[in-house]
């Protein structure tokens, strides 16, 4: 079973692509270190043989009829679109 | 003062409407006049448009005239009445903000399912309303535009995360509101605030346009002044949409008439005290006015009986695990590339990602980010995510066993009364452990109300939650509705 001083706050922050100054690293790791000490609770469960929840009400396989409908005009779409030009979002340069 | 327009229920203004002796202008501008009177104290809203508004009420009685003129008077309930909207659910062409720097500037491009259906109601959308920050929160204090305040006392929290629709309600800037709840982000500020909230059966109403936290456990509902008006609102959003899979495929009843016609049957409902809510950690005075609503329900002839609920005390764990699973997965998409904030010290693409979260992000939602990920993360995803989703099956069942003896399930909404302002910002755990009673709900799937039910001797207010089963949200509005009608609790108003 993980300890809470597992998090590893540099690590994590780089797979969520969340830049994070110092203070808040160390505030984190505290803060979360309680979250973590007191998630560890669960562990006292028997969940043998207990299958998962991931919707209180699944329901599978739901299909829609392949029928085309107007959506977004490019013109909503980019509204919000910190940068555009010529109906594109603008991004800088991602190859060489 | 009791008889002011803005002070109101649906029910009385619908019959007002109708019978021609109030406008939906003038009753628009009641609410408006009302709102800049007291939103320099409240801060319920993020932003308001007052010429929208009033064009929609305009419209509302050109078609209550057109109707009368055909000699067909309107009976839709909703219409006319203006009905605030938590700012994380999509209004077109208003602000969308979540209350975050992150989509400061955000312009809505369409209507969510929920608001298409108010406004083919006849419902007015009025205003945007705050909390905290992409709905996570207990307080409306991680908003990025400031707390609202409890309007029944200014120094404390309306609870969150939907503050702003309970603040506003209670405060009269609205006649009924909608909100969002994941872990009790309705029926917490409901109590908090002495107003009715209700988070229908996952699955009940579209999510479709509202900006996704939990997609396994958010749910959009009412705010309200009475029972029968939460009806009225969930009978007007509720019902399939094949824009969000997860919406059920079944009909929605009428609430409202099978609330009277249940009231008439007699029917003595059974109802479940778990005797895991009552234990430490519950306000003295929280406890005894949910005792004495419980002590009205026998007086009726309600068979009241103690249920166990034995996972109780795992639920805030497995919820803070899989609610910032699925939030740090949801919030993903917001990388400063499509929309929302860029920064403007970004380098390169993968830079853009880093620094526009980190500016656009308030601490919370990082702190949630960060969690969420970690839970996910390679090496721990067994140990934490997928335990969690176990331990959320052994809740379920806890009230589905439940629910083989009973009808309902009643228990205080929230260990407390409304804390102050800044008591528990600087300690997260805290503030997650005050969701202790409303979160398994969201984990189970099932409907739940917060009712007012009291108030502590400081003035503050108490709410009695009342649990229900999948889908049967007419026998649980009957059940509050019961309770309702033998107590006075409206006619207390926060002196603004």
């Amino acid at each position: 079973m993980p300890k809470p001083e597992d998090l590893k706050l540099d690590h994590v922050a780089n797979l969520a692509r969340l830049a994070l100054t110092e203070e808040e690293k160390a505030r984190f790791s505290s803060q979360l270190g309680d979250v973590l000490a007191y998630v560890a609770l669960l562990n006292e469960v028997d969940v043998s043989d207990v299958e998962p929840t991931a919707h209180a009400f699944p329901v599978v396989n739901v299909w829609a009829e392949d029928i085309p409908e107007p959506g977004l005009s490019v013109e909503d779409a980019l509204r919000n679109a910190p940068e555009k030009r010529d109906d594109m979002v603008v991004v800088p340069k991602v190859v060489e | 003062m009791s008889q002011e327009l803005f002070t109101l229920s649906i029910g009385e203004l619908s019959a007002r409407l109708q019978a021609g002796s109030v406008s939906a202008v003038e009753l628009m501008q009641a609410v408006i006049d009302r709102t800049k009177e007291v939103e320099p104290r409240v801060h319920a809203f993020n932003s308001y448009d007052e010429a929208d508004a009033l064009a929609q009420a305009r419209a509302s009685d050109e078609r209550r005239a057109r109707a009368k003129g055909l000699g067909d008077a309107v009976k839709r309930p909703l219409e006319g009445i203006p009905v605030g909207i938590k700012d994380v659910i999509s209004v077109a062409g208003q602000p969308l903000t979540a209350s975050s720097r992150m989509l400061a500037n955000f312009v809505s491009p369409y209507d969510a399912t929920a608001v298409v259906r108010l406004r083919e109601a006849g419902a007015i959308c009025w205003g945007r309303l705050n909390l905290d920050e992409f709905a996570m929160g207990s307080s409306t204090e991680n908003s990025a535009f400031g707390p609202t305040s409890n309007p029944w006392d200014l120094e404390r929290v309306p609870g969150g995360s939907s503050g702003g629709s309970a603040a506003a309600l209670a405060a009269g800037e609205a006649i009924a509101t909608l909100g969002s709840d994941t872990g009790g982000s309705i029926r917490q500020p409901a109590a908090l605030c002495s107003v009715v909230g209700l988070k229908p059966t996952y699955g009940r109403v579209s999510r479709y346009g509202l900006i996704a936290f939990a997609s396994s456990l958010d749910q959009i509902g009412p705010f309200a002044r009475t029972v029968s008006d939460a009806a009225e609102i969930l009978k007007a959003i509720s019902g399939h949409d094949r824009r969000d899979s997860t919406s059920v495929k079944l009909e929605v009843p009428d609430y409202g008439l099978g609330i009277e016609q249940l009231s008439r049957s007699g029917r003595r409902w059974r109802l479940g005290i778990p005797k895991e809510y009552f234990g430490e950690g519950l306000d003295p005075e929280v406890g005894a006015a949910v005792e004495a609503a419980i002590a009205e329900y026998r007086k009726m002839g309600c068979e009241v009986r103690e249920v166990s609920l034995p996972h109780t005390k795992y639920a805030v764990g497995a919820y803070y695990i899989i609610a910032t699973a699925e939030c740090s997965s949801n919030l993903a998409r917001f990388d400063g590339i499509r929309y929302g904030h860029r920064s403007k010290d970004a380098t390169d693409a993968l830079d853009i990602y880093f620094k526009s979260r980190a500016e656009g992000f308030g601490q919370e939602v990082k702190r949630r980010i960060i969690l969420g990920t970690y839970v996910l993360s390679s090496g721990y995803y067994d140990a934490y995510y997928l335990r969690a989703q176990k331990v959320r099956t052994l809740i379920r069942r806890d009230f589905l066993e439940a629910y083989k003896e009973v009808d309902a399930i009643v228990t205080p909404t929230s260990p407390t009364p409304a804390f102050r302002k800044g008591e528990k910002a600087a300690n997260p755990l805290a503030m997650y452990l005050n969701d202790i009673y409303t979160i398994g709900v969201n984990l189970a799937g099932l409907p739940g109300m917060s009712l007012p039910c009291g108030f502590t001797r400081a003035g503050l207010p108490i709410g009695l939650q009342v649990i229900g089963q999948p889908f049967k949200e007419t026998e649980l509005l009957a059940i509050a509705s019961a309770y309702e009608a033998r107590t006075d609790w409206r006619s207390r108003q926060p002196r603004l």
